[in-house]
Parts: structure tokens; sequence; C-alpha cells
């Protein structure tokens, strides 16, 4: 029963976000721009990545293909979750026009309908650049079957850290409704956070990054398995192994406060 | 006059968010940290890249951070307001106001910049300030050309966000060349890393960029990399794209009146 409802929630969100991509279509150039742009900004990230090291041998003891393995990964696991379910960040644009009311009168979850809402395949650009720089970077790892396990279940993992972070800091509008961007630090931060090896942080950060807002798991702690690097902060090896903990405990508390956030919820009576 | 009171009523009507203010000053701050110990550890493998210290790459990171909402790196400002006038069609009125389009749209920019400025500029450099220990100009005559190269980099940022917001006269929707624009504004203006790194040819093309007004130009001119001559040279550059870039817009919006059929008219 409980499996069956999931497929149909799926097959909404389907629905839903094939109603959006028939809608951009209306406007073809701003579509292919769009694709285009979105897949730009993300190449010449890197690009800039690879500008640092022509003034460098190594970012604190990794060299370009490791940082990039970080890279790589991170971004593929970001690019997932907010294809997927970007659209939550505008949570607060629905409540400020009553939209939120409308999606409460409908049949589908509303966490299913605001994540499918405006659902953009302009990220496709973002998930194709990433799959290039991991796959480019996966041809310097050592791979053995362990590695292979560890590397799937961290990008699984990793989708649902983010998952879990953008839906989770989304949920700060149903109290404000204008402090979009505070998600920001958190989202964005998190990726940006998780393009470098961690160990350039103070020792705080990095406990930070592990236990509150769980990004080391995206891919700092499975990276150093996958290179077969001891730790070089020093911290327990068992981590390196956690991250699909990570993922669903993120998870499962993103759920629990939009399930807050939904009874708080109070509509703007507009 | 007239202009000054557009200025005004942008700036006020910005100001009257002040929740989502804080909440990008945070923002901009944690990424403000965030880049600062990448940059430190970049710096700490190679003290002297680009030709800039430790303490010059931190500030510049922070300097870059008060700069983002200020240029509006992202787009946005004013001229999504007339992007979406052009796409309902509203920019009819617009148009036959006895007042140039341009001047007005210009005039709004520089309020809301002054607005983005003095919260989400300020906010950062204190916090950089006290906790990464940022260089300040070295002397009042820096401070003047740093507030002169601002507003420069903010006209000229306002032209090349002018020229997107136009393309909806043909395109109706400017928001796939305004994320194209974004990604080179990003790019070349040093925003993702200093132009100053950028080796070779694509140095050279990055700082002859009108994107290098946006960051670099104002970040060196704060840092004391340009004295005397080039002092001079740095913001003739800015007022160059400037000039260029505002007679484009001008050009744009005579062929657009000229050709285009107004929405819903």
């Amino acid at each position: 029963m409980a499996e069956s409802s999931a497929v149909l929630h799926l097959r909404s969100y389907l629905q839903i976000a094939w109603l959006w991509i028939r809608a951009a279509w209306q406007y073809p150039t701003s579509f292919v721009l769009l694709a285009v742009g979105n897949g730009l900004i993300t190449a010449l990230d890197f690009v800039g990545l690879w500008i640092m090291f022509a003034h460098l041998d190594d970012l604190a003891g990794f060299t370009l293909p490791e940082v990039a393995l970080l890279y790589g990964s991170a971004s593929l696991a970001l690019a997932v979750a907010d294809t997927a379910i970007g659209s939550v960040e505008r949570i607060g644009t629905y409540i400020r026009t009553g939209r939120l009311d409308q999606m409460m009168t409908k049949p589908v979850p509303l966490l299913v309908q605001v994540c499918a809402d405006q659902f953009t395949l302009r990220r496709l650009g973002r998930l194709t650049q990433a799959s290039i720089v991991f796959g480019w970077a996966c041809t310097y790892v050592d791979w053995t079957p362990a590695r292979v396990v560890v590397a799937v279940s961290m990008l699984v993992s990793g989708g649902l850290v983010f998952f879990g972070l953008f839906v989770g800091f989304s949920c700060v509008q149903f109290w404000t409704t204008d402090a979009t961007e505070f998600a920001n630090a958190f989202t964005y931060g998190g990726a940006t956070v998780t393009q470098y090896p961690l160990n350039i942080f103070p020792r705080e950060v990095l406990v930070g990054l592990t236990f509150v807002i769980p990004v080391a798991f995206v891919n700092w702690y499975p990276c150093l398995f996958l290179l077969g690097r001891s730790d070089p902060t020093g911290m327990p090896e068992a981590l390196q192994f956690a991250s699909p903990v990570a993922g669903v405990l993120t998870m499962a508390a993103a759920l629990l406060v939009w399930r807050s956030g939904v009874r708080h919820y109070t509509s703007t009576g507009s | 006059m007239l202009h000054v009171a557009v200025a005004t009523r942008a700036f006020r009507r910005y100001s009257t968010y002040r929740a989502a203010t804080l909440a990008g000053i945070f923002t901009n701050s944690v990424f403000g940290i965030i880049y600062s110990y990448a940059y430190l550890a970049l710096w700490d493998a190679n003290p002297t890249a680009g030709g800039y210290d430790a303490q010059d790459a931190v500030t510049y990171v922070w300097l870059g951070q008060a700069l983002l909402m200020t240029i509006a790196l992202w787009g946005g400002g004013t001229t999504d307001d007339l992007a979406e006038r052009i796409r309902t069609g509203d920019v009819a009125i617009d148009l036959y106001r006895p007042v140039g389009l341009l001047g007005w749209y210009l005039a709004s920019d520089l309020g809301r910049a002054a607005y983005h400025l003095l919260t989400r500029g300020l906010g950062p450099t204190v916090i950089g300030y006290v906790v990464f220990d940022i260089a300040l100009p070295s002397s009042p005559l820096t401070a003047l050309a740093f507030a002169v190269s601002l507003v420069l980099a903010v006209v000229v940022s306002f032209a090349i966000r002018f020229l997107v917001a136009s393309t909806a006269f043909w395109l109706l929707d400017q928001s796939g060349v305004k994320v194209m624009s974004g990604a080179f504004a990003i790019f070349f203006s040093g925003m993702m890393l200093p132009l100053v790194l950028f080796p070779g040819w694509l140095g050279t093309l990055a700082q002859a960029l009108p994107w290098a007004s946006y960051v670099q130009v104002p970040a060196d001119i704060w840092l004391g990399k340009h004295t005397g001559a080039d002092l001079v040279a740095a913001l003739g550059f800015q007022v160059m794209w400037a000039v260029v870039l505002l007679a484009a817009c001008q050009g744009v919006l005579r062929l657009a009146t000229r050709k285009v059929v107004v929405q819903g008219g």
C-alpha cells in the first residue's frame, strides 16, 4: 500500500514536471539559452578551479584530479537534488501570493506539488558538467569492489543530504517569508564548501560540517576512502562509511521540519 | 532633480525588505568565510600568486562579497522591472513619458545600488574586517578613487543589464540571455577568482573586457595596486566602457522603438 502511494506520488510529480517543461518550451530561445547558460556557469566554475591549480602543485595536499573527484561527486549530488526539488526554495513566494492555499486544496501531497512546480530542465547543464568532471576524476581512482560500493552510496547519500538541506532550510520561509537568501548560506554554501578539501578549514568548522550541516558526508569522508588516504584531520575512520546514515538522518529531519512548518502555516489571508 | 527623486524612491523601495537584507548579509558573510579559507590555502601554497599577498587575497574576497549585490552581478535590479514591463507591454507607458527611458532606469538603478552598498556592502566589509583583518584603503585619495570606481562599476553593470533586458523586445523573455550574461559576469568580473590569476592571453582578455570594471578594477584600487597615472588609466578604462555601453543602450532603444510592436497594444 505504501509502495503504491509512493508510485502514485512519483507519477503526479512527473505529470506536473512535464507540464512545466512544455510551458518553458513556449519561449524556445530562452529555453535553450537557459540550459546552455547554466551549463556554462558550472563549466566556468571548474575552469576557475583549474586556473587555481595553474599556481599550485596541490591544494592543502590534494592534487587536481583529487580535488576534481571531490568537486565532481558533490556537484553531481547537488545537480540531482536541485533538478528534482530545487523549486522548494520558492515556497516564500507561494505563501505571499496565496498559491500555497490553492495547492493545499488539490489531491496531491503538498511537498510533491511544491517540488515539481516550475520544474526546469535547465539544470541539466550542471548534471552534464558534473558527470564529465566526476568521470574524468574516476579514472585516477584505484578501483576495488569496496570502493565501487562506497562511491555509489556516496552519490545517493549526497543527493539525500542536499535534498534534506534544501527542503529543511526552505521551511524557514513558513516563519518569515522574505528570507530565502538565509537558506542559500546552507544549501549553496554547503555545496561550495564541498568543492575544496575540508582540511583547509579550521577543525571547529569541520566538526560543524560533520555534525550540524552534514555536507562533509556528501563527498569528503567517502572520497578519502576512494583515494585510499588517511584523514589529514584525524577524524575517526568510521565516518568514511557513514554517509548513508547522514543522508537518511538529514532527510528525516527535513521532513519533520516540513511537517511542523505546514502545521504552523496560517494563510496570509489574501 | 527628477532623476534624484527617482533614485530616492528606488532606494526606499528596496529598503522595505529588512529581513531579506539581513539574510543576504548573513549569506554573503558565510560565502566570504568559505572563500577566505580557500584563498588562504592557495596563498599558503603560493604566497605571491598573481602579485597578491594573503591579506590582499582575503580582502579581495570580502570586497567581492560586498560588491555582489551593489553591482547586481547576478542580474536583477531595476533592469528586471524593465524586462517585465517589456514582456507585459507596460513599457509603452514608459516610452511616452516626457523623460528619457534610459536616464530614468539608470537613476533608479543607482538608487538601488546605493541602498545595497550601505547594507549588503557595508555589512560583509565590517565582518571581514573584524574576523579576517582585511586591508583598508591606505589614504583618503585611494578611498575617493574607490568610490568613483564603484559608481562607474554600477553604471557599466547597469548598461550591460539594460542591453540584456532589451533583448525582451525581440525575444519577449530575457531569462535565457540573462543567465548567459550572468555566467560571463561571474567569470570575467573576477568574482569567481581574481583576474590577476588568469594565465597568459586569458588574463589579458579578461582584463580588457567590460566585466573587469565590476570587481577587479575597484578591488585593485582599494588595495592600492593602481597609483598615479595607472590609477587614472584604471578609471579611464571604466569610463570608456560606461560611455560605449550606454551609447549602445541608446542605439538599441532607438531600434526597438522603431521596429517592435508592443505586446497587448
